[in-house]
């Protein structure tokens, strides 16, 4: 197969919709019976989640089993199993969803698989305990359409994600890959970048900064060697989205890296990856060798005179990484550390060379807005913020999983449309935005529309779309210690502000939680946020205090209680804790004393136990294990 | 603890395949990790007269990086993940019970070498938080009560 006009694709895209005909059909007409080889479906597909997610849940297993059953019925060859990248929904992991009835399975374990194919792909009867279940009415659903986290997501960078196999690069030319690119490379690349300006694409790694105008900038320096980089080091703990896309759509980055590519007059490409990410890399390599094999990387890409090659580098878990001074100092070969612009990137990046950097939120939506058109990506989305954003939604949230949603969405939306709501019928806290860099937003949040600017003016930020739930049980004093203690631990110590005045702030919250903090250190905690907000010297040191200002603001009298009477609400801070049994309510059932890690409970059976304190490593096991609520905890 | 003759020669081979090249001083470190299983003092100067850089540059990048380590990691490299959605969920109190029933700190090995503790920041399973990874294997919606019993199915 190789590839080397714009005709070529064309006639390799009509081959390859043929295989992913049965898919696509399932997508557009929904029926709601069991298709089943004994009832005269002649091919069916099994699509078994290979992400990250589900592959921790035996994923890969379940594939094995499914090959071996085909292999054993005898119906391997009218049947084929398929690998596709995240669906979106990891709570309810592993996945599995057969075609054409589009029927949707959750949680399902190695040992469902017989299951499934006797009684779904043969008989054509659906297998009722692993579909998804509404948390609502109790109703089983069968189509995933039908579920309330799928129904207001719109998805567009993750629009191949769970339906393609990404490590077959026909699937995603089925799709209308690589097209955006064919059609560029007939184009003025300066109207091509029009495009990519008029669509109002913003960067999606956090800052918002506009992609045309950004390329358009590196555009203008003329250099022999020019770079595009692609930022993959998603550092953000709980942010996932950059992982899901380049394990499940790999091809849409390459294809966005070359149209840049064109329009800035660059040959080489860098991804930039976390080595934390192995399956992602596994994927990006599989793409890069089979997008070579067919020469759409590599000399006169689709027979014009345009040669681009993209190679990957390595991150080696450095957080600042993300910055883009600091991205390009690593790909060099040196410590990770952000240098003062201008000089922008864009002037002398990468070993000197104009270098522009996009993350690969952003990269996914190029190919597809330049198929769509700009004013197609721009009718969807608020004023300034246009398109869809990816959220990681974890945390004390009943749907944890991956979101794509429209600019505009509200928090609330989110959290109990999509979300479901928070877990365990606690009562919702905070949405913590932004990774560390962000902040925590309140109840009196949830009803603004999200985009940059509102999630800024509200004191947190977009970032790269980490969302976590935080309920009541979560101490807000210790979640601002936690972003800050990551701070701290990846701060490359270049810039005072940064590594002292953090370090200070962290001391500070130490003295709080434990219960030695007095009220004036509130106010040096503020000072000292504010300080380090204006004279830090990059993007991580800048907004590392947000965590600490938003929840101040927010939540300021649970710090004011910490310091005034030493109380935690949320009894997370251990050394404001004193844990005991009620005696009258203790049966001595010794489950407590059994489960205690620390051998701190001890007792007769049937009669009341007791905790000795000096020994209570204040765990919380003994109230995990207490069936008559006799732990008490002030 | 002396890296052999026969390591050090790798090292050397190591560089030679990415051209003594400085640029490519952090993918060069990114294999010898794999091979030797860390980067000790005498692999670093190893690294800084292939590259003809200073060792103190290598050493700088050496312990810059998270993911490089200067000691050897255990048979069984026990990471419990620190993100913030394991975070929410209690995976401080896994780590706190690893810290326990393993006997050491963050970033130590156990004296027999079979077992040593890190934290990470976010393997992506947020969905089943809290999370930690023994060897390549994810356990998930960890509590502490079980970690005693993880930790003896290695023990055996």
């Amino acid at each position: 197969m190789f590839i080397n006009s714009p005709d070529a694709l064309e006639s390799i895209r009509q081959e390859a919709v043929k295989a992913l005909s049965l898919r696509e059909k399932s997508n557009s007409s929904i029926s709601a019976e069991a298709a089943g080889l004994e009832k005269g479906t002649p091919h069916m597909q099994i699509l078994c989640c290979g992400g990250t997610g589900c592959k921790a849940s035996e994923s890969a297993k379940i594939v094995e089993n499914f090959h071996a059953s085909l292999e054993a019925h005898g119906i391997a060859d009218k049947v084929d199993v398929v690998v596709p990248g995240c669906f979106g929904f990891c709570e309810k992991g592993p996945i599995v969803k057969i075609v054409p009835d589009n029927t949707f399975y959750t949680s399902v374990r190695p040992s469902d698989v017989e299951e499934i194919v006797t009684s779904h792909i043969i008989a054509g009867v659906k297998v009722e305990r692993l579909l998804y279940q509404d948390p609502g009415s109790g109703e089983h659903i069968s189509d995933s359409k039908h579920m309330n986290f799928y129904r207001k997501q719109l998805r567009i960078a993750l629009r191949n994600c769970g339906f393609i196999n990404p490590e077959d690069i026909r699937e995603y030319i089925a799709r209308d890959g690589y097209k955006a690119l064919a059609d560029s490379l007939k184009r003025d690349s300066a109207d091509v970048l029009a495009d990519i300006k008029a669509s109002g694409l913003r960067g999606r790694g956090g800052a918002g900064f506009p992609t045309g105008v950004k390329w358009d900038i590196a555009r203008k320096f003329d250099a022999p060697d020019k770079y595009v980089v692609c930022n993959a080091d998603e550092g953000d703990p709980g942010a996932f989205m950059d992982r899901s896309i380049m394990e499940g759509d790999p091809n849409s980055v390459l294809e966005a890296m070359m149209i840049c590519g064109y329009c800035i007059n660059a040959h080489h490409g860098l991804i930039y990856i976390r080595a934390e990410y192995p399956l992602a890399v596994h994927r990006l390599q599989v793409a890069i060798a089979q997008a070579r094999e067919c020469g759409l990387l590599g000399k006169n890409i689709l027979g014009t005179c345009f040669d681009f090659d993209i190679e990957i580098r390595y991150g080696a878990g450095a957080f600042v990484c993300g910055e883009e001074t600091a991205l390009i100092h690593s790909m060099e070969g040196k410590r990770g550390e952000p240098t003062l612009k201008p000089p922008f990137p864009a002037e002398a990046g990468y070993f000197g060379r104009p270098t522009n950097v996009n993350n690969v939120e952003t990269l996914a939506n190029v190919p597809v807005i330049l198929t769509k058109g700009p004013q197609w990506f721009a009718s969807i989305g608020t004023e300034k913020s246009k398109g869809t954003k990816v959220f990681a939604l974890a945390g004390k949230i009943n749907n944890v999983g991956l979101i794509e949603v429209p600019m505009g969405t509200t928090l609330r939306e989110i959290i109990y449309d999509i979300g479901g709501g928070v877990k365990n019928g606690k009562k919702f806290k905070a949405v913590q935005t932004g990774g560390p860099s962000g902040g925590c937003l309140t109840e009196k949040h949830l009803d603004i529309p999200i985009d940059y600017e509102s999630l800024a003016a509200a004191g947190s930020m977009m970032g790269s779309g980490g969302m976590i739930v935080m309920d009541e049980d979560d101490c807000m004093v210790s979640v601002a210690k936690f972003f800050l203690e990551f701070t701290v631990g990846e701060s490359c110590g270049k810039c005072t502000p940064c590594r002292i005045g953090n370090k200070r702030m962290l001391e500070i919250l130490d003295r709080i939680t434990d219960g030695r903090g007095t009220m004036e250190d509130l106010d040096t905690l503020e000072n000292l946020a504010k300080v380090i907000k204006d004279t830090a010297l990059c993007g991580l040191g800048q907004t590392s205090p947000n965590p600490v200002l938003s929840t101040l603001a927010n939540f300021r009298e649970e710090y004011e209680e910490h310091v005034r009477d030493h109380v935690c609400r949320a009894h997370k801070c251990k050394s404001l804790l004193t844990y005991s049994i009620d005696p009258v309510l203790c049966k001595g059932c010794s489950a407590c004393a059994r489960g205690c890690p620390a051998e701190a409970i001890v007792g007769e059976v049937r009669k009341p136990f007791v905790i000795n304190p000096e020994k209570c490593i204040r765990c919380g096991m003994c109230i995990s294990r207490c069936k008559f609520g006799a732990i008490n905890v002030i | 603890m002396k890296v052999s003759c026969e390591a050090l020669r790798k090292v050397e081979e190591i560089c030679k395949k990415f051209n003594n090249d400085p640029g490519e001083l952090i993918t060069i470190l990114h294999e010898c990790q794999n091979s030797l299983g860390y980067i000790p003092e005498d692999v670093q100067r190893v690294i800084a007269r292939c590259l003809g850089i200073p060792a103190q540059k290598v050493y700088g990048v050496v312990t810059f990086y998270s993911f490089f380590s200067m000691v050897p990691k255990g048979k069984y490299p026990v990471s419990v993940c620190l993100g913030t959605a394991c975070y929410v969920r209690g995976g401080d109190k896994v780590l706190e019970e690893f810290k326990r029933v393993l006997g050491i700190e963050v970033g130590e090995t156990t004296p027999d070498g079979k077992f040593s503790l890190d934290c990470l920041r976010c393997v992506g399973a947020c969905g089943l938080a809290p999370v930690a990874t023994i060897g390549e294997k994810v356990y998930g919606r960890l509590n502490p009560s079980d970690i005693k019993k993880i930790v003896s199915e290695f023990d055996s």
